[in-house]
């Protein structure tokens, strides 16, 4: 672990405050993961992951340091940003998996694999849009929509064990089909407001 | 007696510096409320008469100018004097006040370009001038109520304030001599409030509707920290727009009896301040009945609750509207809500709360006076921001930010009500094979196209190398700090090229304008105060010179033709520096009249006490007195 700015003394296991001198150290963590100290994997409970969020802002957010030194309030509020991006990017399952992709060198974009996938989740989503579309009564469009947010929880669960089997292939295509039914369920969602 | 006082070593006694302390202040289209917290305990700072709420309505006459209860008073004779609203032009730039100008009661000025200007009392200002005095007005309040110094403070804005607006609050504070320690959102506050005081958890929405703004929030309140899951509302709706629908309701009806008026703003606005009147009266009763003294008419106006109900209706539907919309975004029900917290004093009006009542399923929480709820959480925040707490308040971006991208779309970088402070880049590249400058526009809105979002900011990267289209990688980096202001860069990612901007609007004040304002307020303080000093010099002169010629003719005898001169000299000698601007001669000429008519004094006083022993009637010395006493000039006696 590297030395403190101002005092050269041991920073603290979170890389976050001195342990000698209190002052707030500049963000040295590489990702996201280990910004809310988690392992990086795809299997975490989001309740926890937020607690840790909260617990952190407390003691980083630059409401904190309004009347300290201005590198500090430097610092904070750039760990204060990155925490935020942290939470939001390990919330959401479809942004956590791209996340942990790109991290372990597959990235989503760009690779030819997908796009021959594209055509069979596109070809679905097509079909669930004509379903919700034909929907007579609003109680059938909540089924539709109720029926995508089914398959978007088991796709989630067949995620879990990609990743744990580091089966990366997989785990990119099955990440593509819920960033479909994600963005069809938010649709729905956006449809019905007046 | 200083000899006596010993101190402990190491610590420097100050008797009479008590520490300075922050406020809170909530700055409202309306009212304006300052409220101090100590301990967790909140409380309104309010005037002798034990009124809280200052009106945001400022009277400007020459050489001085009032903030509060007089200038809303004068706003029935003197409307031209008097600004009020002041809140709904804050960073506004003239072309988007073109767009309202039809609602607008105030003489703009917008022939400077940029920043629009407020025409009233002879004057010319910007709004964050007139945001400034009524700043000053609360800082006053609070310093002379705490007998502290205040320097410092938490004010709080509609959470969608756009940054323009944020960034013009912040200049109107500078100008008022405080120091912004955060811009907190106004249903935050309010959230603040009621959280802190009763150690509620839970998801809560507030539904503010004030003078002139709108907005709903839905907050989560947990371990102490309140963050802001969605916020939406309306820049340009509230109760005025419900004082407007009544005073249009009131016109019409006397169009019925006299034709098309011709009517002049100043009879407008106070047709609007008569509409508020009837308004708030029918907070609390079925029916009443106002007078409108307008274009040298006047008439009578009723109304019932009813008729109010149907007048305002379409308004209200609005809000209910824009929180359906809120609680989508937060992707809740409103079954899911632990509550609801009413703000603003538009809140009071009963179709208000019954809508919202049925709207969210529940009568909304009203424990805290919704005027002052919002100024109590600020006043927590400042605490909270200068002794700590354990509150913490995490906040989103109201609105969108993005870039204008080819064929006048927006690219959104920012999406709204992500949580701040934040840092976010996307990557853009370049359209023409060789170009080596790109022109970055910041933009802030929810709509697609360029034209129909606010323009923030425009600059230039230069210095990109020239390449095929679509070969640079710009980076462009969108940073909001926890006060919700933006800062954006540029960066040529192969070569390192950097531009960076902090948002500033281009119908704001630049900082050179903002440095000439703080020099411009500080000089005039002073002449505001040489111009009384003067003007008092001229006045007691003036009185000294009316009572010597009263003398004079009564009892010009007893004098020496020597001595008649050197007084008629001397007099004449005062009335010539009188006309100049400095006050010193002034001074100095009624000194020397003084003394020069000090023997003409003592023999007039002998000779009344002649007469009088020589029998002159008591009467007839009274009514001598009482003519001289009328000499003086109207006001003038001490």
């Amino acid at each position: 672990m590297a030395a403190c700015w101002s005092c050269s003394g041991t920073v603290d296991r979170d890389g976050l405050f001195c342990e000698s001198c209190g002052a707030l150290q500049p963000p040295r963590l590489a990702d996201h993961f280990a910004r809310l100290g988690v392992p990086a994997a795809f299997d975490i409970a989001v309740p926890a992951l937020e607690r840790r969020y909260f617990e952190l802002q407390r003691r980083i957010h630059p409401d904190r340091f309004a009347a300290r030194l201005p590198n500090e309030r430097e610092y904070s509020q750039q760990h204060a940003a990155n925490l935020n991006d942290a939470l939001q990017t390990l919330k959401s399952p479809v942004r956590r998996a791209e996340y942990l992709l790109a991290l372990k060198g597959r990235p989503m974009r760009g690779s030819g694999q997908e796009t021959v996938d594209d055509e069979e989740i596109l070809v679905h989503a097509m079909e669930m849009r004509e379903a919700l579309a034909e929907a007579a009564t609003p109680a059938a469009a909540d089924a539709v929509v109720a029926d995508a947010r089914g398959q978007a929880e088991r796709v989630t669960k067949e995620l879990v064990t990609a990743f744990a089997a580091n089966d990366l292939a997989g785990a990119a295509r099955l990440t593509l089909r819920l960033k479909y039914l994600d963005k069809f369920v938010e649709d729905a969602r956006e449809r019905r407001r007046p | 007696m200083s000899l006596l006082q010993i101190h402990e070593p190491g610590q420097t006694p100050l008797p009479h510096a008590k520490k300075s302390i922050a406020v809170g202040i909530d700055l409202g289209t309306t009212n304006s409320l300052v409220a101090v917290s100590e301990n967790n305990k909140p409380l309104v700072l309010r005037d002798a008469q034990g009124r809280g709420l200052v009106p945001s309505a400022v009277l400007y006459q020459a050489g001085s100018m009032h903030v509060g209860e007089v200038a809303r008073a004068a706003l029935q004779d003197h409307p031209e004097r008097v600004v009020v609203s002041i809140k709904r032009l804050m960073g506004r730039g003239a072309e988007d006040v073109m767009r309202v100008a039809d609602q607008l009661q105030y003489e703009l000025d917008t022939s400077s370009g940029g920043m629009v200007r407020v025409k009233v009392g002879g004057r010319v200002l910007t709004p964050v001038e007139i945001s400034g005095h009524i700043l000053e007005e609360l800082r006053g309040r609070a310093e002379r109520t705490l007998n502290r110094e205040v320097r410092q403070a938490v004010i709080t804005v509609p959470a969608h304030f756009d940054d323009g607006a944020r960034t013009a609050t912040k200049d109107a504070a500078k100008l008022a001599g405080l120091q912004v320690l955060r811009l907190v959102n106004e249903p935050t506050a309010a959230a603040l409030a009621y959280g802190l005081d009763k150690g509620a958890q839970g998801t809560y929405a507030v539904y503010d509707l004030g003078g002139g703004t709108f907005d709903v929030s839905v907050l989560r309140l947990e371990m102490g920290v309140f963050q802001v899951l969605a916020t939406g509302g309306h820049v340009q709706l509230g109760g005025d727009d419900f004082d407007r629908a009544v005073a249009e309701h009131f016109l019409i009806d006397r169009t019925r009896m006299f034709g098309a008026e011709k009517l002049t703003s100043p009879d407008i606005r106070r047709a609007m301040a008569v509409a508020r009147q009837a308004r708030e009266h029918l907070t609390e009763h079925e029916t009443g009945s106002w007078p409108l003294d307008l274009a040298g008419r006047l008439t009578w106006h009723s109304l019932d609750q009813a008729t109010l109900n149907a007048l305002i209706a379409p308004k209200v539907e609005q809000t209910i509207a824009i929180a359906r919309g809120v609680l989508a975004d937060a992707k809740l029900d409103a079954a899911e809500l632990n509550g609801i917290v009413l703000v603003g004093g538009a809140t009071r009006t009963p179709l208000v709360r019954r809508r919202v009542a049925e709207f969210f399923g529940r009568p909304p929480l009203t424990d805290i006076d919704p005027d002052e709820v919002v100024a109590l959480g600020a006043a927590l925040q400042a605490e909270a921001l200068t002794r700590g707490s354990d509150a913490l308040l995490l906040d989103v971006t109201p609105l969108s930010l993005g870039l204008e991208t080819m064929g006048g779309l927006v690219e959104k970088v920012v999406p709204r009500n992500t949580p701040i402070p934040v840092s976010l880049a996307q990557e853009f590249t370049t359209y023409q094979d060789g170009q080596t400058a790109m022109a970055i526009h910041v933009l802030q809105g929810e709509r697609e196209l360029v034209s129909e979002n606010r323009s923030l900011a425009r600059f230039e990267l230069h210095g990109i190398p020239p390449m095929t289209a679509g070969a640079a990688r710009i980076r462009v980096l969108f940073s909001v700090d926890a006060d919700g202001l933006l800062t954006v860069s540029a960066e040529e990612i192969t070569t390192g090229t950097r531009q960076q901007v902090a948002v500033k609007p281009s119908y704001g004040l630049s900082d050179s304008e903002m440095a000439e304002m703080l020099r411009a307020s500080i000089e005039h303080a002073k002449d505001d105060m040489t111009e009384r000093l003067l003007r008092e010099a001229r006045v007691d002169a003036e009185r000294l010179l009316l009572a010597i010629d009263g003398a004079l003719r009564a009892d010009g005898d007893l004098l020496a033709d020597g001595e008649r001169r050197e007084i008629d000299r001397q007099m004449q000698e005062l009335r010539r520096v009188m006309a100049g601007t400095d006050r010193t001669p002034i001074l100095d000429g009624v000194d020397a009249l003084n003394t020069a008519t000090e023997t003409f004094a003592a023999r007039r006083m002998d000779r009344g006490i002649q007469q009088a022993l020589a029998g002159v009637s008591v009467s007839a010395l009274a009514d001598r007195l009482v003519a001289g006493e009328g000499t003086r000039p109207p006001g003038a006696a001490k």
